[in-house]
């Protein structure tokens, strides 16, 4: 029997990465919002790799955390190791990677979700979607209790008739052999949606007593930790580090996975999914890369309270039998006991060019989608549309326009155009070569590019938002001092320089001249800077970085200018491609498809050409 | 409406005049930068006034010379002003007349590109004579039409193929840039897997080399090699089949002498044809028989060569004699190539064995006399149908054909000599991305290829990544 249970102004579906940061953005909105999970324990669960972050993962929690979400806050009280990526590189790819002790990270994001006003936790699967009209009235669990509500956020990551495969075994499970959701698929279906099947997998977990670590190299945290979150300071969570460990993979390995390539499930076609290339399991990457005899294989802890680790860099979907030859075979694992075995899992997920920039499905007023179900990869992609996708829905909700960041704004900008604009056949993981304007998106400065949009919002304190026009207001002077305070060529500079192997001076040149050379940077200036106050570290970093890269950020500055025009051309909604006289027949088809929101947008949807962006310029004037 | 300043040729390549067109905010000033008086050339005592044109009255010819940027003279023109909005765009136009021919043309337009102007998109002028509100719809859809049907006349185009192989050049280049960009994202993607150690030595040996390469097609653009791009078409055929008849028909003149007595062509003769789009390098060579005669035999040694090289092959039966021995050896040299067999002669008395020939050589025959001139146009058609059915095609040498692919090279070897200097500022691997980046896309307008996702695609099918 069908009953109305209660109404909410929002329901969101499930409470992963995704689905927590949506609820907490619609509940600090103001908006009553109920967040339905499969199982109540699975609260921001982990059921991948043990870390937060990592390149240009790093920079989208950083930009989760400048927007007022969640995620950078909660690795940073739990995390068990440090470490930022690509130091000895250029700014923009520097990249926080944190090891996170799972069961604390689900268990402090359940804390702060049950301590959130206007938030409610429901256990229960959510069957159906209810749309009058075009538009979102509620939803129907699998027990048949009706939830009305003016927005839902799907959020419903690998369970969607998930199925896990242990080489010839399977079970209709999702992950972690938690149930799966097996009705909502159908309901999308009857709305119209297109669906896709895609597979991602995850290595086993061995037991920590049972391995040799003599055989591997330590892998250390930083000493220096760099907090995710702008509202912390590294003192703030300064703790012990727990190390990871190296070993390699060898051509013994290679060898028992060759002679039982037949048994893989992806090579007998078992599994039909498409599986995601940046992250090929062991059989993949032997059989793909055969001129590579080694590969790296890490062992990161899952946790403080446990004995398991994870083998970063062996997934796979062999059969047991071959899962435990493969892993024995490896320096270090040779006596090691699996906890769990390693397993591929196949799931339903949108096609997410059905979306707007917004997540909203252009058909679905009111629907929105967000995470792995629109076909992403990745705790940290899913929680970035998780936020937008939250805010979108309270925007929605109070009638406003809804937030769009675009690929000049914010890798987030660059990952939810790229998935609604070009689709995806794969998992789409984020990569710092997808973003152009990666100068300017630095993860050092998300807070400057973005926490003033969060005040805006609502997510964003009136004291954090201060904060940061200090900041910004010390960062604009300490920069114009520079440009103007000259330095003569005095014997003191003279053997500054020598001293650091740079060219002795000539005449007289300014501190920011002399920043920008290879070899000096704003903190050794300081010894022949004499006029110098103490600022604070983090806005040091920005005037030494908007210095030292000046002539490269001023040209993406130039090429952003360029994206921008064609960006700011809006295609009305109610075109009629038909009427645009002499488009290709393809290009038709495809804007039709896609109903791309601007003529930026549409020039980088496959298969409209330039000559068609003319015409339809032209058109536009026109009308 | 607000627009940038662009310029185009707009008269038709060949011709007597031609006229480059300047529209926009900054026509008159780029005008005004690269023109001189003759008065002032005479007399360059004080610094030019480049605001020249800006104080001269609208519809006014202006007669003097555009210089080079080391103020050299380059080209006599005729500038003739139009200003905003009694124009054809309704923006400030320059047009720019030059009796030059299309080598200086095309020099005086990149004079004028360097000045800041864009070089015009196909049918652009017309847009925006539609957009200023100059022109109405119906004429407008028809350049949008053209715009939007840019391939099929570049399938018309004789120069199609020539396009072919630049395309073909660019893009080996392209991809080496491609390349290296994925291993360097690679590394930055996966740091703890791929090492970035050494690899900027060894990359800006790379680039130097990719800048040479482009340099060259450079190079092959100034020299104006462009006039020399065609098909070429050898003439061959023993002494006094006709050869000399038939090449004097197609340049419509008196060039080759032309006698009774075999073996009056001493040299090699080399003319530029135009048959309709295309354009064809006739070389009328010496009769090839065996002869004592030192120089009638080097010319033979040079035809021979030219054999060689040829793209196409015209061979010339006299019609009114059987074959010899003469024509069994030329069938020798020609057994392997292409080309068309003329039985010339076709108003004398037939003596030919067509069956032999046709066993000899399988070639197709067209019936001619250079004396009638029957069957010339029979000749012209089939060259030009073989030509765009694919049939024939140009020699390896590669070129630039316009001012536009040779303006990407230039702005793709200024982006790989700035990746350069960023490598020698010992700047973080990161930064080279942005200047390769400029140059592979700067290369891809020349091809027609877009970058979009291939940097992704390349980083995953070449390096194994991921944990």
């Amino acid at each position: 029997m069908s009953y109305i249970y209660e109404s909410y102004d929002a329901v969101v579906i499930g409470a992963g990465h995704a689905g927590c940061e949506a609820a907490l953005a619609l509940a600090r909105l103001g908006f009553r919002t109920l967040v339905f999970t499969v199982s109540i324990d699975s609260v921001a669960m982990m059921p991948c790799n043990p870390n937060v972050g990592g390149s240009s993962k790093g920079h989208l929690v950083r930009e989760i955390d400048a927007l007022g979400g969640e995620m950078g806050k909660n690795i940073d009280k739990t995390y068990i190791q440090s470490k930022m990526l690509n130091m000895s590189k250029g700014p923009a790819v520097h990249s926080l990677r944190a090891q996170a002790d799972k069961k604390d990270y689900s268990r402090s994001m359940r804390m702060v979700l049950e301590n959130t006003d206007n938030l409610t936790i429901k256990q229960g699967e959510v069957a159906k979607i209810l749309v009058e009209d075009g538009k979102v009235t509620g939803v129907v669990t699998a027990s048949d209790a009706q939830y009305p509500c003016k927005a839902v956020v799907m959020c419903t990551g690998t369970y969607l008739n998930a199925r896990c495969v242990y080489g010839d075994v399977s079970n209709y499970t999702g992950p972690n052999g938690l149930s799966a959701a097996n009705h909502l698929t159908q309901s999308l279906l009857d709305l119209g949606v297109d669906i896709r099947r895609f597979k991602t997998g995850t290595p086993a977990r061995v037991d920590k007593r049972t391995i040799d670590f003599s055989k591997m190299e330590e892998q250390f945290g930083d000493e220096k930790v760099v907090p995710f979150s702008f509202t912390n300071t590294p003192e703030d969570i300064e703790k012990e580090q727990i190390s990871c460990w190296l070993t390699y993979t060898n051509e013994k390995t290679h060898k028992i996975i060759m002679d039982n390539i037949d048994r893989s499930p992806l090579y007998s076609g078992n599994i039909k999914g498409t599986g995601p290339r940046y992250c090929p399991s062991i059989e993949d990457k032997v059989v793909r890369f055969a001129d590579k005899n080694r590969h790296q294989v890490f062992l990161e802890p899952e946790g403080n309270y446990t004995n398991e680790m994870y083998v970063g860099g062996m997934s796979s979907s062999l059969p047991e039998d071959v899962q435990y030859e493969m892993y024995h075979s490896v320096p270090g694992l040779e006596h090691a006991t699996i906890v769990r075995n390693a397993y591929a899992i196949e799931y339903d997920c949108i096609n997410p060019v059905q979306l707007k920039a917004s997540l909203e499905f252009k058909d679905i007023s009111g629907f929105f989608s967000a995470g792995q179900a629109n076909g992403s990869s990745g705790y940290e992609e899913a929680a970035a549309q998780g936020i937008i996708a939250g805010i979108n829905a309270a925007q929605k909700l109070a009638g406003k326009e809804p937030l769009i960041l675009d690929r000049s704004q914010a890798y987030i900008g660059v990952l939810i155009d790229d998935l609604i604009t070009k689709g995806t056949n794969e998992p789409y993981r984020m990569m710092t070569s997808r973003a152009e304007y990666r100068l300017l998106l630095r993860q050092d400065n998300a807070d400057i590019r973005l926490t003033g949009i969060g005040h805006d919002i609502g997510l964003i304190s009136d004291e954090r938002y201060d904060k940061l026009c200090k900041k910004m207001e010390l960062i604009k002077k300490e920069i114009q001092r520079l440009e103007k305070t000259t330095i003569g060529a005095t014997k003191e500079v003279q053997k500054f320089l020598e001293k650091n192997g740079s060219t002795l001076l000539q005449s007289g040149a300014t501190l920011a001249e002399l920043l920008k050379r290879p070899e000096l940077s704003y903190d050794l200036l300081a010894e022949i800077d004499t006029d110098r106050e103490s600022l604070p570290a983090d806005v040091c970093d920005q005037v030494n970085i908007n210095l030292k890269y000046d002539g490269y950020i001023k040209r993406q500055e130039r090429q952003v200018a360029q994206y921008k025009k064609l960006e700011n051309k809006k295609i009305p909604e109610d075109i009629d491609y038909d009427d645009v006289y002499s488009l290709r027949k393809e290009a038709t088809q495809k804007l039709k498809e896609f109903r791309p929101a601007s003529v930026g947008q549409a020039s980088r949807i496959s298969g409209v050409s330039p000559a068609d962006i003319s015409v339809l310029l032209v058109y536009l004037e026109r009308k | 409406m607000e627009f940038d300043t662009i310029a185009g040729i707009a008269s038709g390549m060949g011709g007597g005049i031609g006229i480059i067109r300047i529209s926009g905010p900054d026509a008159l000033k780029a005008a005004g930068a690269i023109f001189r008086t003759k008065k002032y050339l005479k007399d360059p005592k004080k610094e030019w006034n480049q605001a020249y044109f800006e104080k001269k009255e609208t519809h006014t010819i202006h007669y003097g010379m555009i210089v080079n940027e080391d103020g050299s003279m380059l080209d006599e023109v005729m500038v003739l002003l139009m200003k905003a909005p009694r124009s054809y765009t309704c923006e400030d136009v320059v047009e720019i007349d030059s009796h030059g021919g299309p080598f200086l043309v095309q020099k005086i337009l990149k004079r004028i590109l360097h000045q800041g102007v864009r070089l015009a998109e196909p049918g652009e002028f017309t847009k925006r004579a539609f957009l200023n509100g100059r022109i109405d719809l119906a004429q407008a859809e028809a350049v949008m039409k053209m715009i939007s049907s840019k391939g099929e006349f570049a399938l018309e185009s004789a120069t199609k193929q020539l396009e072919g192989r630049v395309s073909g050049y660019i893009e080996e280049i392209r991809q080496e840039i491609l390349h290296n960009m994925g291993y360097i994202e690679a590394a930055l993607d996966d740091p703890e897997h791929y090492e970035l150690d050494g690899f900027s030595e060894k990359l800006y040996d790379i680039l130097q080399k990719e800048c040479n390469r482009l340099h060259e097609l450079l190079d092959n653009f100034e020299n104006g090699r462009m006039k020399s791009e065609g098909i070429n078409t050898v003439i061959v055929g023993k002494p006094n089949a006709g050869k000399s008849s038939l090449m004097n028909l197609l340049l419509d003149e008196e060039r080759a002498i032309v006698t009774n007595i075999a073996g009056t062509t001493r040299d090699i003769l080399e003319e530029t044809v135009h048959i309709g789009n295309i354009v064809l390098n006739l070389v009328d060579t010496a009769g090839i028989h065996d002869t004592e005669d030192i120089v009638e035999h080097m010319g033979v040694e040079k035809a021979k060569e030219y054999l060689g090289q040829a793209d196409f092959i015209i061979y010339v039966v006299d019609a009114s004699i059987p074959l010899d021995e003469a024509d069994h050896k030329i069938i020798e040299l020609l057994s392997d190539k292409k080309g068309v067999i003329l039985k010339n002669k076709s108003d004398l008395e037939k003596n030919l064995d067509d069956k032999e020939l046709e066993q000899k050589l399988h070639w197709d025959c067209i019936d001619f006399s250079s004396k009638t001139t029957k069957g010339l146009s029979k000749l012209e058609k089939y060259i030009t149908d073989s030509f765009l059915e694919g049939n024939i095609s140009y020699n390896d040498q590669i070129y630039l054909t316009s001012v536009r692919h040779r303006d990407a090279v230039e702005k793709a070897v200024v982006s790989l000599k700035r990746t350069m200097q960023t490598i020698e500022d010992g700047m973080p691997e990161d930064l080279f991305i942005i200047d390769m980046m400029d140059a592979y896309e700067k290369l891809g307008l020349i091809n027609g290829k877009t970058a979009s996702e291939d940097l992704v695609n390349k980083i995953f099918k070449e390096f194994c990544m991921g944990k």
